[in-house]
This record gives structure tokens, C-alpha cells and sequence, in this order.
């Protein structure tokens, strides 16, 4: 496979494979919204506050959680589309915009496939041309660059000599979701992250999508943040899940501890919400009652608490921060850490790992 | 007679709009007894919307070519004349839909459409239909019903609008719910509880209920029988156990296999189905499927398959359901 002529150095793995590729620290992303008619009593919308996380290098993070709890807007300030309020963002060790890591260098490192397929191609361009314009935008020559974007279209399963000259409105969503992930693999970016790229494919073109950017992760070397609202994919797909409430961290662990021994209330009524596919064994309570507050004025203390079945005084009063349990394994609830206060709280130190 | 609410023959929808004529329900037999829930599952273009949308009428009927007959409750829907028409769309059958924001009116409260809805069907005073209509908010339990009927849909949130899309629907008491994929923009936490809600409700006021999916688990959730559709056609249709547990058609055997489901090892594959949807306008002369089956053969390229029985209450439109059995058991494996 023919290599951009992208300066080699900004590719190069610098930290090692024991450093994350991706630390995000303290991250805040607000928006204010009008209210009222003339846009006065305005609030503010605390889409992600304080949000810590690690992405190592050549894992899948999964990243779930209900509308307005952050993670499509914590996806956007990854990728730069947004600005963050607060917070740092290191990739391979290097704050992004610093002189060592100028913006335009991460976010050749950084690339994104969205939902919807159709609105994030230009419907004017041929499928090649849309691959193509990345690279050449960053200097790549054009014969090149169109060269790449053939190859690309072979690896992802759609035929060059068919489907290259062809606009977006004449493939079908999952090919053009093929275009998309071949777009975002131009520039040959190290991290990609997938705002729920597969959620609106039918569900049999889904598997093969799926399998395709395990493929690709593997050839590529990539590594991914994987958002969705399904559980069963990420569950699939992921090597550890982020469970994200209302713009924070609620639990993040490896894929099967999360879902065998889920320590977050709310992990584990997200589990429970989906549907059992055994006609015998259909769910017979809802896990939760009503929707998810909004992000505008969240509940104060724990931010669950108003929807969570153990919540006690102590939940409206304190804020958990994230509690490890184990090396790989946090949550924020305060039945984990000793001495929170909370009635369910282990008693030791000791007690609080097993 | 007997005592199917609902019995459709062979109904073919034909949408003339386009360039080329798209047949988009090709021959779908249906029928659902009192009291009973059906879910029709099928991806999209598979004509499940477009078969329940044809149960109102609701298929624009200058573009559209309709064949077959539709019969709910002993009445030929097809044959209704305009009058009939609009007092058989709310009090013999209703209908919610995926985005309650699009279906309800934003100008007015929701209140007021319930109260407006039943004025319109029945000869009762504003106060006693706005006390129906805080009776249905309390029967699909909206917290704090006498507020929010004075309350706007933008007002609510996604759960709630639902729940006040079902009550609206449930206004003049239809014996017939058409639900089209009520749950699909729903967060998870929300989905089971409408999900549950409709089920208490089908119980409760012995609703009939077709339910539009793509969603095998919300389907599995709510309905006693489901029909697989693909194409058009209805390609299987058994009870919910039947399909689950002894599918025999080789799409409802691709779709259950290829399901990411449980803890799968790292770094295995999706058994995924070959392939894309096909395109309506260009169907091929045999069974619909072919192309991407793995059982394929010349016999299936010729003709369409009938629907054949396959087990008491359970058909598929396959000629290798035997060797579609066998396709089962590598799953295992």
C-alpha cells in the first residue's frame, strides 16, 4: 500500500506502548441556552463537566449513555469540531495546540465517521473525490491522493472500478458508511472516533460493517472511540466501555467486568434495559422510571440520585468522584468508596476491592 | 365469523410516483386474532411501514396502486367510504408513530388534542372528555397528568411525549393499535418502559396490537407472534418462541446469527448476512432472498417460494426450510 507523503514524524508512536494515546483531563464543554422571550433567564448547559479518561494505544473504547449525557459532545471537542471550556487534552503525551502538536497535525492523527452517512459526504463530489480531499488538503499530490482513495474503496469492500465515479445518492447507507470509513482512513489517523456509525444501518449490513473496522483495525494499527447506544455492539466491539450520565463519568472498566459485575446503579439498570430476546424471560419491571433529567439544571450530589433505587440523604449532599475498585475498574457512586457516609458503603479499605 | 380482528389477503402496494412503479408489498396475508399482538420485523424497505400505513389507509392513495383486501373487524377497510373512513381511523383502529413531536400538533397542548380527538368521535361536553383525557394520561401513567395536559409536546420529554402519543391514540377506544416503531428514538431506559407500557395496556383494555420494528429485542419484548418481512413479502411468521428458538427461513436464521449478542471472544467476527438489501425496483423472479443465501438453488432463482408450514402456526417462504434447520446448528459450534 502506497504511503502519503506525510511528514513520517508526526505518525511516529513517541510515548511507547505504555503511555495512552489519548488522556483527557478535567474536560468542560457548556452551552448556554435562551430562555424566556428575549432570550433572558438564560441557563447553561453543562453538556461535559470535568470528564477524565485514558484512550490506550490500539484499544476500542466504548463509550454509552442516554441522550444529554455528553458523549456525542465529548466526541466533537476531540475531535476540535468544538472547543472545550476547560480541561486538557494530551495525544501521545503532547497537549493538543501546544508548538509540539499544532492543531492541524492532530487532526490529521484524529478522524471521525458520524451516524448519518448521507449528510456527512458532499452530495456534489464522486465517492473518490471525497476520499481524495482530505489528504489533498494537507499537500498530499492529487494523483497520489486518488491512487489512495482506490485502494481504500477496494479495502472496504467496494470495487474502485464500480463504485469510485459514483455520487452519495447512488449507494446504499451501509456502502456509503464504507466511503465514510475509507474517508477517515486517508489521512491514516492512529485514533477514530465512531459517533455511532453503525446505528443507523439495517441490521444485517450492521454485522458487516462491524467486522469490516475490526479488519481494518488490525491492518491499520488503529485505535478506536466507539459511541453508541447499543449495548450489544459496544459489548461486541469494545476492549473497555466508559458508561457516561448526564455529562459525566459514571463507570469505566474493561468490556466483560463492566457487564458481568456492573458497580454503578445506573450500569446496571442500563443493562437491564435491554430487551431479553428470550420469549420466556421477558423483562417483567421497568429497571428505571421516568426519563433522564435534563443536563440544564442537574440534580445536585450524585447526579443519579433522583432516579436511583439506593440513593440515600448523603447522595443529594456529596458528589462521588470516580472510585477504583480495581487497577482497570472505577465508578462514581458512593455505596463504593469506605466511609462515604452512605448506609451500603463497605466499612474498610479492605473491604472496598473485592 | 371468526375471530380475527384483523385479515388481510394478499394485499400488493404499488407506489407510482417514481420513474418506475415500486411494488413495496408483495402479497402480505395477515391475521390477528382479538386480543392479540403481532410484530412485524424487517429492515428498512422491507414494506412493514408501508403495510401497516395501508391498515389506515394512510398510503397516498393518488400514488398508490393497492391490491387485495383488508378486512378489521368485518368491515372492508378499502371500501370505506370518506365519512366512514374518518370514524374508522381513531375508533376502530389508531396509530402512533416513532417521533411523537412530528405527530402531534405544537400550536395546541396536548390536552387539548385528546379532548379535541374525542369531541370529534362522540357527542360528549369539553369538561367530560377532558376528564377522559386525564384518565388515559393516569392509565399510561404520566406523573402529575392534571398538569401536563395543560402542557405543550415540546414541553415533555421523549418518554413522556410517547406516553402522551399512546393516550392520544387511545382516546376513542379502538379496539386496534398500529404502532410503528414507537421505541426506536428512545433511550434504553425509556424504550422497556414503553415497551412494558403497551404490553399492560393490550392486557388491560384486550387491545389488538401491530407492532413495527427493526428491532428483534423489542419485538421478542411485546408481541405474541412475529412476522419477518423481506422484500414485501412476509418471509416467516410464527410465534415469538417459534422464531426464536426454530427459526426455519435462512433471512430470520442470517438476522438472529448475525446479532452481536452476549460475550463473544475478542476479536471474533460477526456471522453477518452477504450482501445488501435488494433494490424493489429491480427485484429478481424468484424468492426475493436469494442472492444472498447460502442455500441457494436454481429452483429459488426461478420461482417465488409459497409460504409452506412448517409447525402448527408457523410458515416460511423457503423451499430448504430442512436444510435452512442445519444452518441453525452451527451456531452452536
Amino acid at each position: 500500500m502506497s504511503t502519503l507523503s506525510i511528514p513520517a514524524t508526526l505518525h511516529e508512536d513517541r510515548g511507547g506502548p505504555g503511555q495512552p494515546l489519548l488522556t483527557v483531563r478535567d474536560l468542560s464543554k457548556g452551552f448556554s441556552v435562551k430562555g424566556g422571550l428575549f432570550g433572558r433567564g438564560a441557563g447553561r448547559v453543562r453538556a461535559v463537566d470535568r470528564v477524565s479518561f485514558d484512550v490506550l494505544k490500539g484499544e476500542t473504547l466504548g463509550v454509552v449513555g442516554e441522550s444529554g449525557c455528553g458523549k456525542s459532545t465529548t466526541a466533537r471537542v476531540l475531535m476540535g469540531l468544538l472547543d472545550g471550556d476547560a480541561g486538557e487534552i494530551l495525544f501521545d503525551g503532547e497537549g493538543v495546540g501546544s508548538r509540539a502538536l499544532p492543531l492541524r497535525a492532530y487532526r490529521r492523527q484524529v478522524q471521525m465517521v458520524f451516524q448519518d452517512s448521507y449528510s456527512s459526504l458532499n452530495p456534489r463530489l464522486t465517492v473518490e473525490a471525497s476520499i481524495a480531499f482530505g489528504p489533498g488538503v494537507h499537500g498530499v499530490p492529487k494523483r497520489e491522493a486518488i491512487a489512495r482513495a482506490r485502494s481504500l474503496l477496494a479495502r472496504v469492500g467496494l470495487e474502485p472500478a464500480r463504485f469510485a465515479d459514483r455520487y452519495p445518492h447512488e449507494l446504499s447507507g451501509g456502502q456509503r458508511q464504507r466511503v465514510n470509513i475509507a474517508r477517515a482512513l486517508a489521512l491514516e489517523p492512529r485514533l477514530v472516533i465512531l459517533d455511532e456509525a453503525v446505528s443507523a444501518l439495517d441490521k444485517s449490513v450492521e454485522a458487516q460493517v462491524l467486522n469490516l473496522l475490526l479488519d481494518l483495525k488490525e491492518e491499520f494499527g488503529l485505535t478506536y472511540v466507539f459511541i453508541s447506544h447499543d449495548l450489544n455492539v459496544v459489548r461486541f466491539i469494545s476492549d473497555r466501555v466508559m458508561v457516561m450520565y448526564l455529562g459525566q463519568v459514571a463507570e469505566i472498566g474493561e468490556t466483560e467486568a463492566l457487564f458481568e459485575r456492573p458497580r454503578h446503579p445506573y450500569t446496571a439498570a442500563l443493562l437491564s434495559s435491554m430487551p431479553s430476546l428470550d420469549p420466556d424471560a421477558r423483562t417483567m419491571e421497568a429497571p428505571l422510571a421516568g426519563d433522564p433529567p435534563s443536563p440544564i439544571d442537574p440534580p445536585p450530589g450524585c447526579r443519579f440520585h433522583t432516579r436511583c433505587t439506593f440513593a440515600e440523604e448523603v447522595c443529594s449532599a456529596r458528589e462521588p468522584a470516580l472510585f477504583e475498585m480495581s487497577a482497570k475498574h472505577r465508578a462514581a457512586c458512593l455505596m463504593l468508596p469506605p466511609g462515604s457516609g452512605h448506609s451500603r458503603a463497605p466499612a474498610t479499605p479492605e473491604a472496598a476491592h473485592v | 365469523m371468526s375471530d380475527a380482528l384483523v385479515e388481510v389477503r394478499d394485499l400488493k402496494v404499488t407506489f407510482m410516483g417514481g420513474a418506475r412503479p415500486v411494488r413495496a408489498v408483495d402479497g402480505v396475508d395477515l391475521t390477528l386474532a382479538r386480543g392479540e399482538v403481532m410484530a412485524l420485523i424487517g429492515e428498512s424497505g422491507s414494506g412493514k411501514s408501508v403495510t401497516l400505513r395501508q391498515l389506515m389507509r394512510l398510503n397516498p392513495e393518488r400514488k398508490t396502486h393497492v391490491e387485495g383486501s383488508i378486512r378489521v373487524a368485518g368491515e372492508d377497510v378499502m371500501g370505506l367510504s370518506s365519512a366512514r373512513l374518518t370514524h374508522y381511523r381513531g375508533a376502530e383502529a389508531a396509530m402512533i408513530f416513532q417521533e411523537p413531536l412530528l405527530a402531534l400538533d405544537p400550536v395546541y397542548t396536548v390536552g387539548a388534542q385528546i379532548t379535541e380527538a374525542i369531541r370529534r368521535h362522540e357527542r360528549v361536553s369539553k369538561a367530560d372528555a377532558r376528564a377522559r383525557a386525564l384518565a388515559l394520561f393516569e392509565r399510561v401513567r404520566i406523573p402529575s397528568p392534571e398538569r401536563r395536559l395543560d402542557a405543550y409536546p415540546h414541553e415533555m420529554s421523549g418518554g413522556m411525549r410517547q406516553r402522551a402519543m399512546i393516550a392520544l391514540a387511545l382516546a376513542c377506544r379502538p379496539k386496534l393499535l398500529l404502532a410503528d416503531e414507537p421505541t426506536t428514538a428512545l433511550d434504553a431506559t425509556v424504550q422497556i418502559q414503553i415497551l412494558l407500557l403497551l404490553r399492560e395496556l393490550q392486557r388491560d383494555l384486550g387491545l389488538s396490537i401491530v407492532f413495527v420494528t427493526h428491532d428483534l429485542g423489542a419485538a421478542v419484548e411485546v408481541a405474541d407472534r412475529i412476522a419477518v418481512m423481506y422484500a414485501g413479502r412476509i418471509v416467516e411468521e410464527g410465534t415469538a418462541r417459534d422464531l426464536i428458538r426454530t427459526p426455519r427461513h435462512p433471512y430470520t436464521i442470517g438476522l438472529l446469527k448475525s446479532r452481536a449478542h452476549g460475550a463473544l471472544s475478542k476479536g471474533s467476527r460477526l456471522e453477518a448476512i452477504p450482501g445488501s438489501p435488494p433494490d424493489l425496483a429491480n427485484l429478481p423472479p424468484g424468492c426475493a432472498f436469494a442472492p444472498r443465501c447460502p442455500l441457494a438453488a436454481d429452483a429459488c432463482r426461478a420461482a417465488a417460494p409459497p409460504a409452506l408450514d412448517v409447525g402448527p402456526g408457523h410458515r416460511a417462504r423457503c423451499i430448504r426450510t430442512e436444510d435452512a434447520a442445519g444452518l441453525l446448528m452451527t451456531q452452536a459450534a
